[in-house]
């Protein structure tokens, strides 16, 4: 059975003048790891605000645990567990107080779950006096993770938990999130950063409101078309202009310290390109065949 | 590169109370440059360019940005100057034609100059037709290329940009990319902070800053080689994991 089922799920705004969710439908299985992956105003929030019974959708169906979204709201608030995008705890409420609070209000205490969030809530009890307010911006993601876990929720939903976090706080984050899926609870969680996706079980890819692919990170990249190339030479910002004025270039895109490239059609291309631009007097030209990232799926899925 | 120094600081530092944000830094920016700014949360990475952009008196310490003394020139400063950031970039109940107008008036351009200009930019980046659209109706991407746009529109020494393409789509950070290579092309000196790691192998020079010191100042390609790792993002996790501060 799925925790999560969403089907033709559809949310407009401003009388329908902006379709922020079109036709959305995909499943999330019980304990699963589930990645939405897009850049801002793909839809993200709409949809998860839609699966805690924030919002109501403007056609399709939804369900958490086997209850409707807009008939059943009442219940699935007592079983869902949800990290908004934005830190949204009581800023003069301490450490302590807040995760009492959150305790309280679904009728249980710190002590009856505390094993579940003893892992993340240790980091954080030195201060548990603090007010959350005063506390550093990867503090409080931690303390919203455990507000968001202290009922034991059935389905954690996370948006965007590490967005403008630097690259070591969010390793830090997906460890956490590893840890607790071992306890049973199905995530589903929301990220711009595409690199994040390959630590998904299952991901969809989003954009303008529209799934571009879902599946498993590996089958998502298996299913990229064409051969890839990464390419690196000493002038990097003229090689990718002369690259693009190849005939036989389909794609280029800077990726780091390569440029990654397909061609319309492989045959002997790599010699062909190489022989192009070295008569364009590029320099230490280094061109190879390699696997495809998450991002190159996405934005050969863009067009 | 011409070697021009464009940016310079000597034991740059800021303290709030018993907290000293940012260290004694030291360093310097070449005209042209695309210098990377990177650091962990809460490194010190904004209060040091505040104290660049002239919003922040320094405690102590030196720096002169496009040759003006960042304690006595701040106006000049400026004047001198481009911001961006992804949280500020543009009035959104504005129209792209106002703002462009409106950032152009406060950077104390003529109009005839403003005239001739902004319809250049237009014609640039495509939007004639949109000209008179809200900029709160536009898509993130060309929210923040507008964005850029009008923060070299007077043409400033230097432009400094926070975490410009943040949440943006990978289409969009790459178009985003290819302006900055242009402004730099033209001698404007780019000043980045950015999350993605991607983007810090797109910079001449990288500085990382680590509970408010700069614990390294390289090329990406050489601070590859000082770390003994292949990747920029192995570089950052074995400076910023030794980091004692978190905050934000």
């Amino acid at each position: 059975m799925s925790d999560v089922i969403l089907s033709n799920i559809k949310k407009t705004y401003n009388k329908g003048e902006v379709e922020a969710v079109k036709n959305v439908s995909f499943s999330v299985e019980k304990g699963e790891l589930f990645g939405l992956i897009g850049p801002d105003g793909a839809g993200k929030t709409s949809l998860f605000r839609i699966l805690t019974t924030l919002l109501l959708p403007d056609g399709g169906k939804a369900s958490v645990n086997g209850f409707d979204v807009v008939k059943d709201y009442k219940t699935i608030r007592k079983k869902v567990g949800y990290m908004p995008g934005k830190f949204s705890l009581y800023q003069d409420l301490t450490v302590e107080e807040n995760l009492t609070f959150f305790a309280t209000v679904f009728n249980t205490s710190i002590e009856e779950n505390y094993e579940l969030i003893r892992d993340i809530y240790i980091q954080i009890e030195p201060f548990k006096n603090r007010r959350a307010g005063k506390l550093s911006g990867g503090m409080k993601q931690k303390l919203a993770l455990c507000c968001a876990l202290i009922h034991r929720p059935t389905v954690l939903f996370l948006d965007e938990p590490t967005t403008g976090v630097d690259a070591v706080s969010r390793k830090e984050f997906w460890e956490m999130l590893k840890r607790l899926k071992k306890q049973g609870i199905t995530i589903l969680v929301s990220t711009p950063y595409m690199d994040e996706a390959m630590l998904c079980e299952r991901i969809a890819l989003i954009q303008n409101g529209e799934i571009l692919s879902i599946n498993t990170p590996e089958k998502i990249i298996d299913g990229f078309p064409d051969q890839l190339y990464a390419i690196k030479a000493e002038k990097m910002g003229m090689v990718l202009k002369d690259i693009r004025q190849f005939e036989n270039v389909q794609s280029c895109n800077s990726f780091g310290e390569y440029h990654h490239l397909t061609f319309k059609q492989d045959n002997k291309a790599e010699k062909q390109l190489k022989e192009w631009l070295a008569n364009r007097n590029h320099q230490n030209v280094e061109i190879q065949a390699i696997k495809p990232t998450i991002e190159d799926c996405f934005i050969q899925l863009m067009q | 590169m011409k070697q021009n120094i464009v940016i310079s600081t000597k034991n740059l530092t800021k303290r709030f109370g018993s907290f000293t944000a940012v260290d004694e830094i030291s360093f310097d920016v070449f005209e042209g440059e695309i210098f990377g700014f990177l650091g962990a949360n809460g490194a010190g990475k904004t209060t040091a360019m505040r104290m660049l952009c002239g919003l922040s008196l320094p405690t102590s310490g030196n720096a002169s940005v496009a040759g003006f003394d960042v304690y006595r020139k701040t106006e000049k400063i400026k004047r001198n100057i481009g911001y961006m950031s992804q949280k500020f970039s543009l009035y959104e109940d504005l129209t792209i034609l106002e703002n462009v107008k409106f950032f152009g008036g406060i950077y104390g351009m003529t109009k005839a100059s403003i005239k001739t200009k902004s319809e250049e930019l237009l014609v640039q980046l495509g939007l004639e037709k949109e000209a008179t659209k809200l900029v709160g109706s536009l898509p993130l991407g060309w929210k923040q290329k507008l964005a850029f746009s009008v923060a070299i529109f007077h043409d400033p020494k230097i432009v400094f940009l926070d975490e410009p393409t943040g949440g943006v789509d990978p289409v969009t950070r790459r178009q985003f990319w290819d302006l900055i290579y242009d402004a730099s092309e033209k001698g404007i000196t780019v000043f980045v902070t950015t999350h993605y790691m991607d983007e810090a192998e797109y910079c001449n020079r990288i500085s990382m800053m680590v509970d408010g010191k700069i614990a390294a100042l390289d090329s990406p390609k050489q601070l590859k080689k000082t770390y003994e790792v292949n990747t920029m993002d192995d570089v950052f996790y074995h400076l910023a994991r030794g980091a004692e501060r978190t905050s934000d």
